[in-house]
Formats: C-alpha cells, sequence, structure tokens
C-alpha cells in the first residue's frame, strides 16, 4: 500500500490523463470507446482499472501507450507522462518512451513472445536494443534478468523455447522483457486470464513485488473485481467507456457508491452466497427462489464411470536411424492423460470437474461425450456400456441425444454461416423424431423462450450476437433433446461476470425444470461451490479429493484443494 | 434447411444491400465489378451488336489502322479487330470460367477431404499435388492439350488439372484447422456424419478463402488459354480468340502495324486485371462475418 504517493503534493503525478476521449471510424460512423476520462498515477502507485467487455479499459491504456490502431484516434483530452505530452508528442519520441519508460504486458504470453527464439536471446534483443547491455555481457544480464522474475535454474531456462515452458513461466518472461530496461510504468492488460488460479497468485505476487522493489507505478487491467482489490491500491471501475467510480481497493469493498460497482460485486462469485445473490436484487427478487431438492441418493446412479483411463503415446526417443537398421528401441511409456478415475453420478445430481490446466479433466469430458475413445475403463450409462461402442460411431447411435454439452467457448462452438435458429435446429433435424419445417420453428421458438433468448434474436448470424446471447444459443442447443446428462465445459469462461451470472442462474433453473444431470468441468472453485452438489478435483489425470461441494470447500482434506482455495485472490476484508 | 425459408426475403435484401456496400466501399472492387459486369455482358450479346461479321475477310481494306468504320483497324486479311475481340470475349470467357468451376469443385473437394479425414487420403491427393507441382505448369498443359487433341474442351481440362493443387493445398489447410473446431465437435454430438459435417459444416467456412483463390485463377486461367492458342495449341484460326490474334498481329509489329497485337492483347490484360481486383469483393460478398 503506497498511501504516500497520493499525498505527496510537491511532485506532478507520474502519469496524468485528462478529460480523455478516443474515438474509432467504424462502418456505422464514429463510435466513442472511451469518454472523458481522468486519472493521475503516482510513482510506485498501484492502478486497477475494471470494468466489463467494451468498457474502454483496454482502449484507454493503449492510448496511454499511443499504440491505438488506425482507425483510433484521441477526440479530446490529454495524456501527460513524465512531463511530456503523449498525445501530441512525435511518433520517434513516444517510441523511446515505449519499452524504456513504459511498458506492456499482454493477455496470452504465449503468443507475445516470438515462438522460434530462445528466451534468454529475446532478453538480450530488449537489453541491446535499449543500450542496457553489450553484446559481451548480454548473456549474464539476461541470467540475471530470469532470476529477478524467480525462474528457477536460469542457466537451463535461458536457452528454452517459449513452447517449452508453462503459460505461468512464459508470463514471467514477458514479465521480463517489460521489465528489462526499468519503466517506471507497467501496464498489465489482463495478465492472468487464462492462467491457472495458482500461477495468477504467483505471477499477480511477483508483479506486486517487483513494482514495490523499483518504486515502478503499474495499471492493472482485469475483469476481476476480486483481484483488482487484492493487488492494487486505488481501484477505477469503467462502464461503457466513462469511469463510473474511483476509490482506495478497501473502500470500494466496503461502501461502493455508484450502482453500477455494486451490481459488479454482486455478480462475482464468493464464499457464502447463493446463485441468486449473483444477480442484481430487483432481478433476483422477482425469480423462483431456489429449490434445495438433493438428488435421491439410494436410487440407480444415471453414469458410473469405472477406472477410466487415457494414453497418449510419447514421440520415440531412441533415433529413426537406428530403428531403420533393426536397433530395438523399448518404446517410451505413454503419457496418461487421464490415469484410472473412477466416479458415479446420480439422477438429477450436479457434479463439479475441477482442476488446472492439463489435469485431464477436458480429456475426461470429451470421453464421456464420447467424442473421444478411451484406452480402458467403462463409462457406464442408464446400464449400458457406452465404451464399447466407438466414438466414430456414436453419432449414430441412440444413446448419442441422451449426452449432450455445453461448450466453453460460445463464439467457437457455433459455425458461423448457421443462424441462431439454425444451429438450435441442428440436432432436432439429425437425432430428433421427424418434423415439419413449421412445427421444427415452433420448437427452436420454444427453446429460445426456455433459455431467455428473444425470439427476434433468432435469425442472426453469431457474429451479430453478444457473448450471452451466443451462450444461451450454445444451451438450447444442448437441451433442444431433452438430454439426461449435459456436460458443461467451462460454459462460462469466456463471459463477463454479470452475463456468468445470468447463465449460471439459467443452468441452474433449466436443471430443475427438465430434470437433467449435469456434469461442470471448471477451474473456478467459487462458481462450482454455487452450482453443484458434488465435486471432485482432479490433478495430473487423478481424482485427488472428492466430497460433498460443502464440506470439500469447508474442510479441504487434500494439500492440493487447500492450495487451490487459498490462491484464490480475496478482497481485503 | 427447412428453416432458411422462414426469413428468405429479409435475407435476400440483406444480400443486395451488402453488395452494394462491398461494391461502394472500396472504389477499386467497384470497378473491378463494373469491368466484370462488362465481360459478362460482351460475351452474352457481343455476337449481336458487332456492326462487322469478324469472320468475314475484305482483302481490298487489309492492314488499316484504326479509324471511325474499323475502331480498332484491321488485320492482314482485312476482318475487323474491334469485331474480332468482341465476338472472342465468349469463347474466352467460357474457357476461364469452366475451368475454374471444374477445378473449383474438384480441388476443393479433394482439398477439404484431405485436410478433414487426414491419414491416407491426405497423402494420396498430397502426393498428386506435388506430381502435378513438380511439372512446369504451362509445358504440362502443353503436354495435355498436345496428348488429348486439339479442342476446347481439352484446354478447359488442361487448365483445371495445372490449378488442381492450387485449390486443393488451399482447401486442405482451411479444413485441417477446422477439424476440431468447437462447432464442428457440436455438429458431430448432434449427430452428424462425418461427410454432412464436411460438406454441411466445413465447406461453407471456407468458402470466402476459396474465392479468392477462385479469382486469382480465372485471371491465370484466361492467360493460360491465350498462351496455348499463342503456340497454336487449342482454338485455331480462324475462330476469334485473344491468344490467336496476338500471336498472328506479333509479326506486324516490326513493320508498324502495331494494332493488330495491342487491342487484343490490352483486353486480355484488362480481363486479367478485372479478375484480380475483384478477389476481395468476392470474399467479402460471401463471407457473412462481413455483414452487419
Amino acid at each position: 500500500m503506497n498511501i504516500h504517493a497520493g499525498a505527496d503534493h510537491m511532485q506532478p503525478p507520474l502519469l496524468d490523463v485528462h478529460d480523455l476521449t478516443v474515438e474509432f471510424s467504424t462502418r456505422r460512423g464514429m463510435v466513442r470507446a472511451v469518454e472523458k476520462v481522468n486519472l493521475t498515477l503516482a510513482k510506485g502507485e498501484t492502478l486497477g482499472i475494471v470494468g466489463e467487455s467494451g468498457s474502454g479499459k483496454s482502449v484507454t491504456s493503449y492510448t496511454v501507450m499511443r499504440i491505438l490502431d488506425r482507425a483510433g484516434r484521441i477526440a479530446e483530452g490529454s495524456i501527460t507522462f513524465g512531463g511530456v505530452d503523449v498525445g501530441n508528442a512525435p511518433e520517434a519520441q513516444v517510441r523511446t518512451l515505449r519499452g524504456r519508460e513504459m511498458s506492456m504486458i499482454f493477455q496470452n504470453p504465449r503468443a507475445a513472445l516470438n515462438p522460434i527464439r530462445k528466451v534468454g536471446k529475446q532478453i538480450e534483443d530488449v537489453l541491446i536494443e535499449h543500450v542496457q547491455a553489450q553484446p559481451s555481457n548480454a548473456r549474464e544480464k539476461a541470467i540475471e534478468v530470469l532470476q529477478a522474475v524467480r525462474i528457477a535454474r536460469p542457466e537451463e531456462r535461458y536457452h528454452a523455447y517459449p513452447f517449452e515452458l508453462s503459460g505461468g513461466m512464459c508470463q514471467r518472461i514477458v514479465i521480463a522483457l517489460a521489465l528489462a530496461c526499468r519503466p517506471q510504468l507497467l501496464i498489465a492488460d489482463e495478465p492472468t486470464t487464462g492462467l491457472d488460479v495458482t500461477t495468477q497468485k504467483a505471477v499477480m505476487d511477483l508483479v506486486v513485488e517487483l513494482a514495490r522493489e523499483r518504486n515502478m507505478a503499474t495499471i492493472l487491467i482485469t475483469h476481476d473485481l476480486g483481484l483488482a482489490a487484492a493487488y492494487c491500491d486505488r481501484v477505477m471501475v469503467m462502464e461503457k467507456g466513462r469511469v463510473v467510480e474511483t476509490a482506495t481497493a478497501e473502500a470500494i469493498f466496503r461502501a461502493p457508491q455508484h450502482a453500477y460497482t455494486r451490481k459488479l460485486m454482486r455478480a462475482t462469485p464468493r464464499g457464502g452466497i447463493t446463485l441468486r445473490d449473483l444477480l442484481p436484487e430487483e432481478v433476483a427478487a422477482e425469480m423462483a427462489p431456489l429449490t434445495t431438492a438433493k438428488p435421491l441418493a439410494g436410487g440407480p446412479s444415471l453414469l458410473v464411470v469405472e477406472n477410466l483411463i487415457k494414453e497418449y503415446p510419447r514421440p520415440s526417443t531412441g533415433s529413426g536411424l537406428a530403428r531403420l537398421f533393426g536397433a530395438k528401441v523399448a518404446p517410451p511409456e505413454p503419457f496418461r492423460a487421464v490415469d484410472g478415475i473412477s466416479f458415479s453420478l446420480a439422477r438429477g445430481e450436479s457434479l463439479g470437474l475441477v482442476g488446472e490446466s492439463g489435469c485431464g479433466k477436458s480429456t475426461t469430458s470429451m470421453m464421456l461425450m464420447r467424442l473421444l475413445d478411451p484406452t480402458s475403463g467403462r463409462i457406464i450409462f442408464n446400464g449400458e456400456d457406452l465404451a464399447n461402442i466407438s466414438a466414430k460411431t456414436f453419432a449414430r447411435s441412440p444413446w448419442r441425444s441422451r449426452i449432450q454439452m455445453v461448450f466453453q467457448d460460445p463464439t467457437d462452438s457455433l459455425n458461423p454461416r448457421f443462424t441462431a435458429a439454425r444451429s438450435i435446429a441442428d440436432p432436432l433435424m439429425r437425432l430428433g423424431e421427424p418434423m415439419a419445417s413449421a412445427a421444427l420453428r415452433a420448437r427452436v421458438e420454444e427453446l429460445a423462450t426456455l433459455v431467455g433468448l428473444p425470439v427476434s434474436l433468432l435469425d442472426r448470424f453469431p457474429h451479430q450476437l453478444s457473448g450471452g446471447q451466443k451462450a444461451r444459443v450454445g444451451i438450447a442447443r444442448a437441451i433442444a433433446l431433452d438430454p439426461e446428462l449435459v456436460v458443461l465445459d467451462e460454459p462460462t469462461a469466456a463471459l463477463d461476470v454479470s452475463v456468468q451470472a445470468v447463465v449460471l442462474n439459467l443452468l441452474q433453473d433449466l436443471k430443475q425444470r427438465l430434470g437433467m444431470s449435469y456434469i461442470f468441468v471448471s477451474h473456478d472453485l467459487e462458481v462450482v461451490r454455487m452450482l453443484c452438489d458434488r465435486v471432485i478435483v482432479m490433478r495430473s489425470g487423478r481424482i485427488v479429493e472428492e466430497g460433498q461441494t460443502e464440506a470439500v470447500m469447508a474442510s479441504p482434506k487434500a494439500d492440493y484443494t487447500r492450495e487451490l482455495l487459498s490462491s484464490i485472490p480475496h478482497p481485503p476484508a | 434447411m427447412s428453416l432458411a425459408s422462414t426469413g428468405t426475403t429479409s435475407a435476400r435484401e440483406g444480400l443486395l444491400a451488402h453488395a452494394r456496400h462491398i461494391v461502394t466501399e472500396n472504389p477499386v472492387t467497384g470497378l473491378a465489378f463494373g469491368l466484370f459486369a462488362l465481360f459478362v455482358l460482351t460475351a452474352l450479346i457481343g455476337h449481336l451488336i458487332v456492326p462487322i461479321d469478324p469472320l468475314v475477310s475484305d482483302t481490298a481494306a487489309a492492314l488499316q489502322p484504326p479509324s471511325a468504320r474499323h475502331w480498332f483497324g484491321t488485320d492482314q486479311l482485312g476482318r475487323d479487330i474491334f469485331a474480332r475481340v468482341v465476338v472472342a470475349t465468349r469463347l474466352d470467357m467460357v474457357i476461364a470460367i469452366s475451368s475454374v468451376a471444374l477445378v473449383f469443385f474438384a480441388g476443393g473437394l479433394a482439398g477439404l477431404a484431405a485436410g478433414y479425414f487426414g491419414g491416407w487420403t491426405d497423402r494420396i491427393i498430397g502426393r498428386i499435388c506435388d506430381t502435378i507441382m513438380a511439372f512446369p505448369l504451362f509445358v504440362l498443359a502443353m503436354g495435355i492439350v498436345a496428348a488429348l487433341g486439339n479442342t476446347v474442351t481439352n484446354i478447359v481440362i488442361a487448365t483445371a488439372i495445372i490449378n488442381f493443387p492450387l485449390y486443393a493445398r488451399v482447401a486442405r489447410a482451411e479444413a485441417n484447422i477446422r477439424r476440431e473446431a468447437g462447432f464442428v465437435q457440436a455438429a458431430r454430438l448432434c449427430g452428424n456424419s462425418e461427410i454432412r459435417i464436411l460438406l454441411t459444416q466445413v465447406a461453407p467456412n471456407i468458402l470466402p478463402i476459396m474465392m479468392v483463390q477462385v479469382s486469382l485463377t480465372m485471371g491465370y486461367a484466361i492467360l493460360n488459354a491465350a498462351g496455348l492458342s499463342f503456340i497454336g495449341l487449342g482454338v485455331r484460326p480462324p475462330t476469334p480468340e485473344w491468344g490467336i490474334m496476338v500471336a498472328e498481329g506479333a509479326s506486324f509489329i516490326v513493320s508498324g502495324e502495331w494494332w493488330i497485337a495491342f487491342f487484343p492483347g490490352v483486353t486480355l490484360m484488362l480481363a486479367v486485371f478485372c479478375f484480380n481486383l475483384l478477389g476481395d469483393g468476392l470474399r467479402d460478398l460471401v463471407d457473412p462475418q462481413r455483414r452487419l
């Protein structure tokens, strides 16, 4: 916490943005992405800019760096950084500022690194470019930098290519690149989105620690209010291009002033609340209360998974030439993505499958969906072992309509050339009873109403729909055939929190109304807590903990579960 | 496609408005579409509007420079070059469009199958492409026409064969990246068979990129047909065709009668130019994501 920074009246702020308005010229005319934004940042201060997609948080920071694309321009206002008028300075001057005085890290660290150059060399390039090192001592300096971002065995990692490193490791390299010239300002644009929660904690701890060490100002752009509050001195909330509230992290959580901040805060999943609490009060009040009908414990299970294994062959280590000459090379041990998991699911139950990337939860769900053949094991659904039916022929199996799925990315999972109605009708046309065109349309409209998608939007293409609307199309398609089991593969990971709140409630209501069972694959324990009766925590293809959600969350038995829980960013109490 | 019928009128209006937008947004695209319309019109009604029969020779009026009566001049047999250039449009267009249509379906489907199914399908189609690419393409076309016989059909087939790898490779690469896309997985869950997924889900989505390929090879196909005629393969005199006309006029350039080769040559250039510029517009036209 840097409380003194604000009180230091003698010094002008490091960054002063005054009445900034940014416009983009588009096919529909001028669009104001940012309107009258004011912000100041002192040396060493950490500012969080929080908002949902389209709030203008990224555009604001891009404008500060002057890296707006060609369609965008500063319509009004000024940006002063360390006494330089960034808005009007010549490009050459801004170029020397970027990298040396202010630096940026992006969401996808792997995309920010050159995939065919060793990471050590990439750091050297930056050091030499900005005259921080000579070719003679660049290597040592690069290793020092790697040490500074807490990369273990830096001499070894110096020779690594980005694809050989994990996502968190890549983000550390990107941080190393951004901080190589000791900038005074670091802008972090969603630096941990897409990283696991334990990695997120490590990366954020590192950023904050380095900033404090170097008295560097930081702007953290995020959609996660909890993350911003946990790591920032001040938080600025943006909505539709305007700043709605700026306050210290504690104040914004203790007493949010603006209605939008309160809405955002309500929608953020956290301990001790129900799904309805995520929605704005007036909306929640109108909805039927959640029924807490527990699934029958004694009833026959809908799904029993027994000792499910999926192996992938590893690339052979023996040289091809040796094998050509008949040398006997033992095939390497196959990699087990899923290593013998067993569980059961009762009718009407929802089961959470939790773990970090690479734990095998997606592979498991693909096998349950029968899109992927298991190496061994049984998938007994309604008494029938579905593992005997190959994934290739399952599309024509009568069981196909009984198991459906909602995909992670609502954009990617809709054919860009199909209208919403056509996408929802697809399963009905392929697997449903043959029906006339009018009846089909009526059923599609019924489904759209069920998932809360306005019927008028049915003839639109996916790119003409918002993220939440696309998610509804995906859900309508999955429930079109009244399946008994729906696998939800991180259905809200790509959505804004307020949209996530609505979609989660919709899923819960649909489940109760249609009597489906859910398997909910997620990395977000707080979401699982609200939606699931039981939870399975996976790591490296194995189940590390299983139990009633409340019990697991309240008193986790496995160390790994405890680590996961403690990594969730907690705002100051 | 029972659902498509419900919104047809609005969809058609949307397409028209979209087409208008594409043509007006970029003046180059507008120009290319205008030129294309002119070529198509000439191909359709050209023989009706020319004032002079393109095949009638008038030796008294041989080798006349452009004048009010003979806009593009006359050739060594006294035939009107303007009439011949206009009438030749249909033949050149037919060769270009039919060979591109042929290779669009054959190469496109082969590439789709190779990219989507992988394995042996991919290997066989890939090796066929490699074999075709191993030849100098124009020499291959010459060989095919020489072997099969000197007809328009064989020019079309030869042009299609030499363009096959271009289509197959583009389609393969595009199908390959969509093989595991979310919407393809979703289609599997909806009970679609693999062939149906390939044709209804993957194929329409690679249409925009294929359209760019069409526009590029269309110009190339015209050039190829003209080139074959130029060296004496393919279309035979006295049929008017741009390539032959350039070939015939080439020997007169040294003696100062430039117009015989010049006008068919410029028309050929304009046609190739027009098709190459058409690419972006065609792509935008078939891409629903470009619509508002």
